[in-house]
């Protein structure tokens, strides 16, 4: 399980603009945000891709992307995105705005052009340098 | 790009100056990247020229910024395509139904407002989502379940707006909505019901108001902005559990599906069931279809197959939430129903308690636990994804039996393969009635596509001529389905476009929404 740490949300604070999250901003004007996820002790952008990924590409059952990408890789790679260290933040990026087969385009006012950067950085953090 | 029709490059350039002084510059999106993301993935139009596409979008933070816009919509003659989360996918996405609309996409107004589970309901915003809305509950401890609608990524407000449906006793979206704030096309904000009245301490606890009812108007509809929406919520239940009632031939549909009628309007049996048939699904799964295709197995033929095989011709799961002794007394009584059906057999399912632990190896019917999920995107695997055809028909087994040989015919006249479709038999998402869906394969193949639009097409015509009309459709479609609901001379249609030219008089709000279009532009009718 991840740790999670509660924040209370009420419509006044979310009024003020931006919150922090352990020092990872996460933008107000970017809609779909669990604010409840901590980003303690975890990797830049690890909060961005538990916002707007995980509910597709997360572990457990019922995770259409990563049914999808155990299907195309068959273990050859991780199914999980957030275990695999051979992406492209660019080729991320453009999945993101193009789509891919069923993953839909996402817009600037789902997933910010910073917010895209910081779930790149993080997909990408275990790459051999 | 498309410019908006009869807008001059300059004027349009003005507008989005404009609207750039209203929102900051970074929320008016034009250069063809941008605009680009506002694309339906799941188009059957894609890479067509009649693909709709918008001209620009616009991304205001409030009500006093919508109501500028509106303005210079106005002056200008912009017309706006309004969007919540913008993933009303299946039925057109985030693009709008006329080529060249800016998108007027209001998910940064993401506030949740209220949630109250000492009365059930919630306050929210367009740009909230049923992920929002479930992790703002879990958080704060609540004691209410949302509806989610089976993708979770979209919009309460969207999806009652559409009206659409989830899978718990609340499963009938727009049913559920009490009190809206609307920005009107001259930039007026009304709100509906008790919250007319100014010092209301009501307004999502009593639908009415006083007077007219107006809600149902500014549903599926370009007649204004909706800024809030009330949406009456379910306690938390105690417990969960479900069960598979099967009868083993043919025209045991009949009493079936009155047993069914008697126990929904009961009470008894609540929230969205799927009539099943292991016996078609296994016809098809043999190269057959579920449909009744022209020269196909006869009824006789299949109930042999279906006692070779051990094959009920029916089945349905039913789902009861709410005390354990409740919902035990539920099932028992709907056993004793269902057991004046000779033959009916019956299979106790799941049985959770709340809070329940789920392991990772179970098949747990997330949206039915009032638990947003994608998961229902597995099923759909291939393609590009999907659109949707629903029309409604009656809950009663003779309407059943004249869907499967009427489509089966229909797909036989279209020369198609019904398999390489997605179809299930009927659900009942909304009380009283039943409703089909049709998933239609979409690919970015212009030919694929054509195929699939010749058969949506036909599959509207066949419908009505049977009486039967869509309670929802793709933007592509809205004209084609608007058509068919031509009683008297398509006075309903007339109506709503009196009333259209009235309250929004140079026909800036969603052109084309539900085949309503202003006077200016209502040569642009398919």
């Amino acid at each position: 399980m991840n740790a999670r740490v509660v924040i209370i949300i009420g419509a006044v604070l979310l009024s003020f603009g931006a919150q922090r999250c352990n020092g990872q901003e996460v933008s107000r004007s970017s809609a779909w945000t669990r604010t409840t996820i901590s980003g303690q002790g975890q990797p830049k952008g690890y909060v961005q891709f538990e916002n707007y990924c995980s509910m597709c590409h997360g572990p457990g059952p019922g995770q259409p992307g990563t049914m999808a990408l155990q299907a195309k890789y068959k273990g050859a790679e991780p199914a999980l995105l957030a275990d695999r260290t051979d992406l492209n933040g660019a080729v991320i990026k453009a999945y993101v705005r193009n789509g891919i087969s069923i993953m839909p385009i996402f817009r600037k006012t789902e997933i910010s052009d910073a917010n895209l950067d910081l779930i790149a950085e993080y997909l990408t953090r275990n790459n051999k340098k | 790009m498309k410019l908006p029709p009869g807008v001059s490059a300059s004027d349009f350039a003005a507008a989005l100056e404009k609207f750039a002084a209203v929102v900051g510059k970074e929320w008016v999106f034009s250069s063809q990247d941008d605009v680009d993301l506002y694309r339906d993935s799941y188009s059957p139009l894609w890479h067509e020229e009649d693909e709709r596409v918008p001209s620009a979008a616009v991304a205001p933070d409030g009500v006093e910024q919508i109501q500028a816009i509106v303005k210079i919509a106005n002056t200008y003659k912009i017309p706006l395509w309004t969007i919540s989360t913008g993933k009303n996918l299946a039925y057109g996405g985030s693009s709008p139904a006329l080529s060249g609309s800016v998108i007027l996409d209001l998910k940064r107004m993401n506030r949740i407002l209220e949630v109250n589970d000492k009365n059930h309901y919630a306050l929210v915003e367009p740009g909230v989502s049923y992920f929002d809305l479930y992790h703002y509950i879990q958080d704060h401890k609540l004691n209410v379940w949302i509806d989610p609608p089976d993708p979770g990524w979209g919009s309460p407000m969207g999806n009652s707006l559409e009206r659409g449906g989830g899978r718990t006793p609340m499963r009938d979206h727009f049913a559920s909505v009490c009190g809206m704030e609307i920005v009107l096309a001259n930039g007026e904000v009304i709100r509906t019901g008790m919250g007319a009245l100014p010092e209301s301490k009501t307004w999502q606890q009593y639908k009415y108001g006083f007077g007219p009812y107006v809600d149902g108007m500014f549903s599926q509809s370009n007649f204004g902005i909706v800024t809030k929406i009330g949406i009456w919520l379910m306690p938390s239940p105690e417990a969960y559990r479900d069960g598979v009632v099967s009868v083993p031939k043919h025209d045991d549909l009949i009493p079936f599906v009155d047993t069914l009628s008697f126990l929904i309007d009961s009470s008894v049996v609540r929230g969205t069931m799927l009539l099943d048939s292991p016996l078609l699904s296994y016809r098809a799964s043999q190269g057959g279809s579920v449909l009744d295709m022209p020269g196909g197995p006869t009824v006789a033929e299949t109930e042999k197959l279906g006692q070779e095989k051990g094959l009920p011709y029916w089945s349905m799961e039913l789902h009861f939430w709410g005390p354990p002794n409740v919902i035990d007394a539920q099932w028992e009584y709907a056993k004793e129903k269902f057991s004046a059906i000779p033959g009916a057999t019956f299979k106790d399912g799941r049985y959770y308690h709340f809070p329940m632990e789920v392991k990772d190896t179970d098949a747990v019917p997330w949206v039915a636990l009032g638990i947003p999920s994608l998961s229902v995107f597995g099923l759909i695997a291939g393609g590009n994804g999907h659109m949707d055809f629903s029309p409604i028909i009656p809950m009663q087994a003779e309407a059943v039996f004249e869907v499967l040989s009427a489509f089966g015919k229909a797909y036989a006249d279209l020369g198609i393969e019904p398999k390489n479709q997605f179809f299930s038999l009927p659900w009942c998402f909304f009380p009283h009635s039943f409703v089909l869906l049709f998933g239609f394969p979409i690919a970015h193949d212009v030919e694929k596509n054509r195929e699939s639009r010749r058969a949506f097409q036909r599959l509207v015509e066949v419908a009505a001529e049977h009486g039967w009309g869509e309670y929802r459709t793709h933007v592509a479609f809205m004209d084609a389905v608007s058509n068919v609901y031509s009683f008297n001379n398509h006075a309903l249609r007339r109506l709503h476009e009196r009333v259209k030219d009235a309250i929004d008089p140079n026909g800036i709000l969603s052109p084309g929404k539900s085949g309503i279009w202003p006077k200016r532009l209502r040569q642009q009718r398919a």
